[in-house]
């Protein structure tokens, strides 16, 4: 037998490894945020499936605004999604947007016409080109953009009752306070 | 005091595993007959020594000692006290010392054996493991920790871990685990002797059986929970900690295939001791997941790199010097026979190259993240579409191969022969797929095509075994007399290739073909589920013995009868500040109707989603089959009895399972 594919199996784990070994220096909640406070970058996307409009930066200037990252794939988004519902139903001043990630057409409407739609806004991003742009790292994340259209906060993984009372709505208060 | 006590007796277990490690090791080699005896007492000595440590835990938890940092931060003097006692084992620290008693466990069962070379150099390399776990506990997370002062009471058990099924689920998924350690043992004992054959294969075999039913249970346990417990109505969700059980499961299922075509041919040898090296170490792997924070998941209740640190020692000590080894010593390993392709082994082996490539894709679609980020900085997550989009390929063609598979001979087989006596399930197969999509179409095909994969593989198996005992050509007594006469291990593999069947038929129809509604409900109002609707008739205060709740009672009907009152939950464990949902589940053959409560949006309305699932309990239905099968496999035979039993020649002894 050749002696060399016997070491194959040693060298593939030494490689993988170092890279477990590399992967215990990073900070698992470490979270790039260079976008923080920077205005939302120029985007246009088309409407999804079956829906009209589409979203584009100028979309969400104007108002206080949630930019929320969904999929129907994802299932953190439908543990998030009655609490979506919740807000866009109390919050009459806030605006929501949603930006559909890697979707296949027309799963994330048939997703929404099951579920209800809190969206004032959605944009299709099959590519994930434009989440790219946003430093999305995956779904659902948020981001809270000013009326100014700068985006102020960020939040990863599925917004709770919790986050919202504690996290999000104190900021988004500030920010309505901000615009006046 | 008690504390003290199981605090010492880990120092001495992890010094008599350290003694196990060496002395008899160095006896074996050196053939002293009287080194290599201090084996057997060592092991045993070092299972009785956790046993008295797992004993204190479980007392201080019992009692609610809180002057023991583990106990203070898991547990609570209002907890119910069937969740004191296996809040041992929900936590990390708690959970590695039962982690070390499995291990101890399965290194004792091997020492009550027959003692020879073999064992004694498996227990030695059991030895080392059991050592350097008790390393990482003493070290990095000793569960007899002191606090002083004291704290008046606890902060409670995770409240997700508060259920029945987390009572289970862990000990199981770590027998799985952990069993895999013993056949890394035996796997590594036959490289430093340079001989794999018949005896070591059966000598392993048993043991690797018993992991993977373990394993086997102690996934499904855990889907089994996260399926009612997270209310979200699904049962799997690629996480990267369910991964990491399902990955040396699939590493396992091929072990116990591939040991057959060692213990029945001879062949295979190096390619069976990698995969019980590589089962082991994804077992490693898990544990490391879930303990290093290097990949973030709901599982990943203790996050600390300086543990990580340890673990990704062990596992390079572990991992690395096995293969080392393994490259070193492999080609002393000679096959016995030539292998044919179209063969019972050639079968198994384009078996075990599937669900290697399974792992391979999982392992990737798991870790891909954290390369990614390594080398790039940017963070991502690879979702379920990629994983269902590699893993489906996989499934499919082990189904397709299965059927036929099963039915070649050892050494030289008949493929056409194999086919045309599966052609029947292959009819079965084709009807159903026709029947399923003209139900349910137009939704996905792919519901429909696995369905009738299933039945093809399960009816397959039937097929076989209807064949061998010749049903409806003999009386029915001398086909019960075959079927008594059968060999273990092909009863198992019937049974078990039957279980994977109902398992994928189960998959489907949780997976695809259920149906999900979101409705904001008043009083009276229904929502709509399959078949049925689910009328909210009230909803309560409940107060529970450490959580408040909300629970609404629904009316199940059917075309307006009122058939059945299911009841709901929403908890709140205060202590915590955590909620949890307890889904009302309505569970029949065709399907469950499953509700859960969510957040009341004002004084008349609540959020309610009503799922159906079509056959999902099959899954845990399929999961038993499967982990009995596992069981009868490991059976001993039945002795011969001269009439009526098939003779060898005639009957070649089957498959793995």
């Amino acid at each position: 037998m050749n002696r060399f594919i016997l070491f194959l199996p040693l060298i593939v784990f030494v490689f993988i490894a170092s890279y477990f070994a590399l992967g215990l220096r990073n900070d698992p909640s470490r979270i790039p945020s260079v976008l923080i406070d920077k205005p939302l970058p120029d985007f246009e996307l088309p409407a999804i499936e079956g829906r009209n409009g589409g979203l584009a930066d100028d979309d969400v200037i104007g108002r206080v605004a949630l930019v929320n990252v969904f999929a129907s794939w994802c299932i953190p988004c439908a543990i998030e999604h009655p609490v979506l519902m919740r807000i866009a139903e109390e919050e009459d001043n806030l605006l929501i947007a949603g930006i559909n990630w890697k979707e296949k057409p027309g799963d994330g409407g048939a997703w929404l016409e099951r579920l209800g739609d809190p969206y004032d806004f959605i944009g299709d991003d099959a590519d994930g080109r434009v989440a790219i742009d946003f430093g999305v790292t995956g779904a659902p994340e948020t981001f809270v953009v000013d009326h100014k259209g700068r985006i102020r906060y960020k939040h990863v993984g599925p917004i709770t009752e919790q986050f919202w009372k504690e996290d999000i709505k104190p900021i988004v208060d500030q920010l309505q306070a901000e615009a006046g | 005091m008690l504390a003290e006590i199981g605090n010492f007796t880990l120092i001495l277990a992890f010094l008599v595993a350290l003694y196990q490690s060496a002395i008899p090791l160095a006896g074996a080699l050196k053939s002293d007959a009287a080194l290599t005896a201090t084996g057997r007492p060592a092991a045993l000595a070092q299972g009785a020594l956790i046993v008295l440590a797992f004993v204190c835990l479980t007392i201080l938890h019992a009692t609610s000692d809180f002057s023991v940092a583990n106990v203070v931060q898991n547990s609570h003097s209002a907890k119910p006290f069937i969740y004191k006692l296996t809040g041992v084992w929900g936590n990390h620290e708690g959970s590695m010392l039962l982690w070390v008693l499995i291990l101890a466990a399965f290194g004792a069962a091997v020492a009550v054996r027959r003692i020879n070379q073999l064992s004694t150099l498996t227990l030695a390399v059991q030895g080392m493991v059991a050592a350097a776990f008790l390393a990482f506990i003493l070290f990095t997370s000793n569960p007899f920790a002191r606090v002083l002062p004291a704290p008046a009471d606890g902060m409670d058990l995770n409240p997700l871990l508060q259920d029945p099924g987390l009572i289970i689920h862990p000990p199981f998924l770590y027998l799985g685990y952990v069993g895999f350690s013993i056949t890394f043992a035996y796997a590594v004992a036959g490289l430093i002797r340079g001989r794999i054959d018949r005896e070591w294969a059966r000598a392993v075999h048993p043991f690797a059986l018993a992991a993977w039913v373990f394993l086997t249970i102690g996934i499904a346990l855990g889907s089994w929970w996260a399926y009612y417990e997270l209310g979200w109505g699904g049962f799997w969700a690629w996480d990267p900690v369910e991964n990491a059980s399902f990955m040396p499961w699939l590493a396992g299922t091929a072990f116990i295939h591939s040991v057959r075509v060692v213990e029945k041919r001879g062949v295979l040898k190096v390619w069976t001791v990698l995969l019980a090296i590589l089962a082991f170490s994804l077992s490693l792997v898990g544990t490391f997941l879930v303990r290093s924070g290097i990949l973030t998941s709901v599982h990943a209740f203790a996050v600390d790199p300086e543990r990580g640190v340890f673990i990704l020692a062990i596992l390079a000590a572990v991992v690395g010097g096995s293969l080392t080894l393994f490259a070193l010593r492999a080609n002393t390993l000679e096959g016995e026979g030539a292998f044919r392709p179209v063969s019972r082994e050639g079968a198994l082996l384009f078996n075990n190259v599937l669900l290697v490539a399974a792992c391979v894709t999982v392992f990737i679609g798991t870790f891909y993240p954290l390369f990614i980020d390594i080398v790039s900085g940017e963070r991502l997550s690879v979702g379920a579409p990629y994983f269902n989009a590699v893993f489906a390929p996989f499934t499919v063609l082990l189904l397709l191969a299965m059927a036929p598979g099963a039915m070649l001979a050892w050494k030289k087989g008949d493929l056409n022969a194999a086919l045309r006596q599966a052609a029947p399930a292959a009819g079965v197969g084709v009807v159903l797929l026709l029947v399923a999509l003209s139900v349910t179409w137009p939704r996905a095909a792919a519901g429909a095509i696995g369905a009738a994969l299933a039945a093809w593989a399960a009816g397959g198996a039937v097929l076989d075994m209807a064949a061998r005992i010749k049903l409806f050509r003999g009386g029915a007594s001398q086909s019960l007399s075959r079927l008594a006469g059968l060999p273990r291990s092909y009863l198992g593999m019937t049974v078990a290739h039957i279980g994977l069947g109902v398992v994928i038929v189960g998959v489907m129809g949780a997976g695809v073909w259920r149906t999900e509604r979101v409705q904001l409900m008043s009083l009276n109002d229904a929502i709509p589920a399959g078949a049925y609707e689910a009328r909210l008739i009230a909803v309560e205060d409940v107060q529970g013995p450490n959580y408040v709740a909300q629970a609404a009672r629904f009316q199940i009907e059917k075309n307006g009868v009122r058939i059945r009152e299911l009841t709901a939950e929403r908890r709140f464990y205060p202590v915590r500040g955590m909620q949890t949902t307890e889904a009302a589940i309505w569970t029949t053959l065709r399907g469950d109707l499953y509700v859960t409560l969510g957040e009341q949006a004002d004084a008349q309305g609540w959020a309610v989603r009503a799922f159906y699932n079509p056959f999902a309990v099959w899954m845990w239905i399929g999961a038993g089959l499967l982990g009995l099968g596992g069981i009868i496999a490991a059976a001993p035979n039945p002795a011969r009895r001269a009439v009526g039993a098939p003779a060898p020649s005639r009957a070649p002894e089957a498959a793995a399972s």
